[in-house]
C-alpha cells in the first residue's frame, strides 16, 4: 500500500556499479559485517571507502546498505525517524537510483531500514535489517580521546571509567543525565554505543528479531547485534535506567507511548507535541486514532505529484 | 498516503539544486569559464586538488573546481568520491626524485651546489601589489628567456652532497620492498609507519598542515627546520603489468619535493647527525610540501629520542584531524537535523531548572 517506487532498470544511470561499490569493495564490508555479526558490540574496522555524499550524512550506513541490498529488497530511510526528512530522501532517491529497488516507508514491509537518530517504534521482524548511521562508534571517546588508549580498554573490559563517569552525573546531577547515544552493554561483553538515538529507543535493541548493523564511514568501524542479542543499558541498582516519558500525547493521532517531538507553533511558547516516527504516527491516523490536533497541517499529506 | 511525505523533501532538494547551479553559474551576461581555461589559468588550484584529492587529473581537478564554485575543499570531494570508484591495477614503481626534469630546484642551506640553485616560476620575489594590467583583456606575456645551457640531469639531491660525510640520515632502500600501505583501502593505525603517516599528510589540509608546522617554528615542538632542498618538475612513471613482467612508462607527473633538515645532537648508540623530514605533493604545491616536510620530522620525535608534548608530535591528533574531507563532512553534518537529540535533551536541562528553582525557594523559605 505505502510502496513508493517499484524496481526498475536503470541502466542509462548506471555509470557506476550496482549499489554504487564495487565487487571488491563490496567483498571487503561483508567481511566485516560478518565479523561483526559474530562478536556483537565490538568495533570491526573496515576499509570504508569515499561516498559521493559527505562524512557525517551517513556514509557508514549508505556502505553498509550497498554491500547488503539487491534487486528484491525493499528500502525505507528514516532520518529522526521521519521519513520526509531531507537526508533521508536523499539517501533514499540514491538508492532508487543505483540498486533499482523498490522504496517504501512502511516499516513492516521493509527489508532494509537505514535509520539516523531513531529505531521505529513498530517491533522488527526477522528477516528485517537496521541500518544505523553512527557518527562516533566509540562508546568511550568522550570519556578518552586516543583510539589506542580505548581500544586497549575493550580489549582488557576496562569499564570502570565509564561507570565512575555516570556516576559522577548521579552525585552531580541526583541522576544519570545521559538523554541520547546512552551506552549499553552487548552480550555482558563490549561496551557498545547504540549511535544517537534517545536513551527510549535502548530497550528496542534487546532481543532484537531482526539484525541490527551498525556503520560509521568517516571513523571507518561496522558493528554489529545479531538477532536476539542479549543488550542491556548501563545503571545501577539504586538508579536504575529509565526512559524518557511525557506528559502529552501525540497532538495528531494520540499516542502516548511513542517518542514525541516538540513542535513550536508561535513566538509566543505554544507548542505541540508530535510522534517523531512519521509513519508510526500516519498508520495509527489511518485505523481512526484522532489527537487533538488532527487537523493540524503536520498531519496532512503533501499535495506534490511524485516525479 | 502513498505520495505523503517524500514530496516535501524531494521537492525542496530539487529546487536547491537548481538554485544552486543558477548561482554557480553567475551573470549570464559574463562568458562562461572553459574548464580548459582552469587548467590552465588557475592551475595551483588544479595542483591543490590533484593532491589533496589523491588524483593525478588535471582536467577532472579543473572541472571539480568549476564544479566547486571554487571552493577548493569540496573540489577535492568530489575528485575523492570520483576516485574511490575507479578500478585499481596496481603500485607504480617508486618515481625517483633525481630523475626529475626539475623547473625549480633551490636550497636554503647551501649558496650554491651540485646542479646550481633554479629559481623557477615563483612567486617569491615578486611584489605584491595588485596588477591592475590583469584586469585589461591582457596580451599574453612576452616568453621567459630561456638558459643558455640545460638543467644538470639527473639533478643531484641533497642527499648527494653530504653522502661522502654521512652528515644527513640516508633511508635505507629494502632489497625486498614491502607492499606500502594504503589508507584509502585499510583504516588508520597506530602506531603509524612512515608510509601510513606520509600518505596521510599527502592527502592532509594544507591549511591545517601549515598551521601546525607554524605551531611547531614557534616552539610548541620545534624541529629547528633548515630548507635543504626544494624541487618541482616532471618525472616519469613506470608500472610493470603482471603479464609483461618488466618496466614500461605509463606517462609523467609534476612533483614537488621538500627534504628539510634538523639537527640531531646524537645518543648513546649515534652519531651526532641531519635527520630529514619528507614533503612531496602532486603539481606545485610548495607551501603544502615544506609544512608536510616539518610535520613528518615533529612527527620522529621517538626515532631521535625528542620530548614530545606538542600538538604538532601526537601522532593521533595530527593523522586523525588532517583530512579535509573528513573533517569538513563531520563539522558540517552539524547543518542536518539532530531534532530527536535535542528534544531528549531539552527534557533533561527542564527537568533539572525546574529542580534548581525548587531548591532556590525552598532555600528562601528556609532563610525567612
Amino acid at each position: 500500500m505505502t510502496t513508493l517506487s517499484t524496481s526498475r532498470p536503470n541502466t542509462a544511470e548506471r555509470y557506476y556499479n550496482y549499489a554504487y561499490l564495487d565487487e571488491q569493495t563490496k567483498r571487503m564490508i561483508r567481511r566485516a559485517i560478518l565479523k561483526a555479526l559474530a562478536i556483537p558490540g565490538y568495533q570491526a574496522p573496515f576499509g570504508s571507502r569515499e561516498m559521493p555524499v559527505p562524512y557525517g550524512w551517513g556514509t557508514g550506513g549508505i556502505q553498509l546498505t550497498a554491500a547488503i541490498i539487491g534487486p528484491d529488497d525493499v528500502y525505507k530511510c528514516i532520518d529522526q525517524g521521519a521519513d520526509d526528512t531531507t537526508n533521508a530522501v536523499s539517501i533514499r532517491q540514491f538508492f532508487a537510483k543505483v540498486a533499482d529497488v523498490a522504496t517504501t516507508e512502511d516499516t513492516g514491509e521493509a527489508t532494509i531500514i537505514q535509520t539516523r537518530h531513531r529505531i521505529p517504534e513498530q517491533p522488527l521482524k526477522a528477516g528485517q535489517v537496521l541500518v544505523f548511521q553512527v557518527p562516533q562508534p566509540e562508546p568511550l571517546r568522550g570519556l578518552e580521546a586516543r583510539e589506542t588508549e580505548t581500544r586497549a580498554m575493550h580489549a582488557y573490559e576496562e569499564y570502570g571509567l565509564q561507570y565512575v563517569s555516570l556516576y559522577e552525573n548521579v552525585s552531580t546531577y541526583g541522576r544519570i543525565a545521559a538523554t541520547a547515544g546512552y551506552p549499553v552493554m552487548a552480550e555482558e561483553r563490549y561496551l557498545m554505543s547504540p549511535s544517537p538515538i534517545p536513551k527510549f529507543d535502548n530497550p528496542k535493541m534487546d532481543a532484537n528479531e531482526a539484525i541490527l548493523l551498525f556503520g560509521a564511514g568517516r571513523e571507518k568501524r561496522i558493528y554489529a547485534l545479531p538477532p536476539h542479542t542479549r543488550v542491556r543499558s548501563l545503571d545501577f541498582e539504586d538508579f536504575p535506567f529509565e526512559v524518557q516519558t511525557w506528559e502529552e500525547s501525540c497532538a495528531l493521532c494520540a499516542a502516548d507511548d511513542a517518542y514525541l517531538d516538540e513542535v513550536i507553533l508561535d513566538d509566543a511558547g505554544a507548542k505541540m507535541f508530535v510522534c517523531s516516527d512519521s509513519h508510526h504516527c500516519a498508520e495509527r491516523r489511518a485505523a481512526g486514532h484522532v489527537g487533538p490536533m488532527a487537523g493540524h497541517q503536520l498531519a496532512r499529506p503533501e499535495t506534490e505529484p511524485a516525479q | 498516503m502513498a505520495y505523503v511525505s517524500v514530496k516535501g523533501g524531494e521537492k525542496a532538494i530539487t529546487n536547491a539544486h537548481q538554485w544552486l547551479a543558477e548561482d554557480r553559474r553567475g551573470d549570464p551576461a559574463v562568458s562562461e569559464v572553459e574548464v580548459a581555461q582552469i587548467r590552465e589559468q588557475m592551475s595551483l588550484a588544479v595542483d591543490r586538488v590533484m593532491s589533496e584529492g589523491s588524483c593525478y587529473d588535471r582536467d577532472l581537478a579543473a572541472l571539480a573546481v568549476k564544479q566547486a564554485r571554487g571552493d577548493l575543499p569540496e573540489a577535492i570531494f568530489l575528485v575523492r568520491a570520483y576516485r574511490t570508484t575507479l578500478p585499481r591495477f596496481g603500485a607504480s614503481e617508486p618515481v625517483e626524485a633525481e630523475q626529475m626534469s626539475v623547473r625549480r630546484r633551490i636550497s636554503a642551506a647551501f649558496k650554491d651546489i651540485p646542479g646550481g640553485q633554479v629559481l623557477g616560476p615563483t612567486f617569491d620575489y615578486t611584489h605584491r601589489l595588485l596588477d591592475f594590467a590583469l584586469v585589461a583583456d591582457g596580451q599574453p606575456p612576452p616568453p621567459a628567456p630561456l638558459a643558455d645551457e640545460p638543467q644538470a640531469y639527473p639533478m643531484p639531491t641533497i642527499g648527494s652532497v653530504f653522502a661522502h660525510e654521512g652528515l644527513l640520515e640516508t633511508d635505507e632502500r629494502p632489497a625486498e620492498p614491502e607492499e606500502p600501505f594504503d589508507l584509502t583501502r585499510e583504516p588508520m593505525s597506530f602506531p603509524a609507519g612512515r608510509d601510513q603517516r606520509l600518505q596521510a599528510l599527502a592527502r592532509g589540509d594544507e591549511g591545517f598542515l601549515l598551521s601546525l608546522a607554524y605551531s611547531s617554528q614557534r616552539g610548541w615542538g620545534s624541529t629547528h627546520p633548515l630548507c635543504g632542498e626544494i624541487r618541482m618538475g616532471e618525472v616519469s612513471v613506470a608500472f610493470i603489468p603482471e603479464e609483461l613482467g618488466f618496466p614500461i612508462e605509463i606517462g609523467e607527473l609534476t612533483l614537488t619535493e621538500c627534504q628539510m633538515l634538523s639537527g640531531f645532537s646524537g645518543s648513546a648508540d649515534r652519531a651526532p647527525q641531519y635527520t630529514r623530514g619528507y614533503g612531496l605533493t602532486f603539481g606545485h604545491c610548495e607551501r603544502k610540501a615544506m609544512s608536510m616536510a616539518i610535520v613528518d620530522r615533529a612527527l620522529r620525535h621517538r626515532e631521535v629520542g625528542e620530548q614530545a608534548d606538542a600538538p604538532v608530535q601526537d601522532e593521533e591528533f595530527v593523522l586523525y584531524h588532517s583530512d579535509n574531507v573528513e573533517a569538513s563532512g563531520f563539522v558540517q553534518h552539524l547543518k542536518l537535523p539532530h531534532y530527536v537529540d535535542f528534544q531528549a535533551d531539552l527534557q533533561l536541562i527542564r527537568r533539572l531548572r525546574r529542580e534548581h528553582f525548587e531548591r532556590c525557594d525552598t532555600l528562601k523559605e528556609a532563610a525567612e
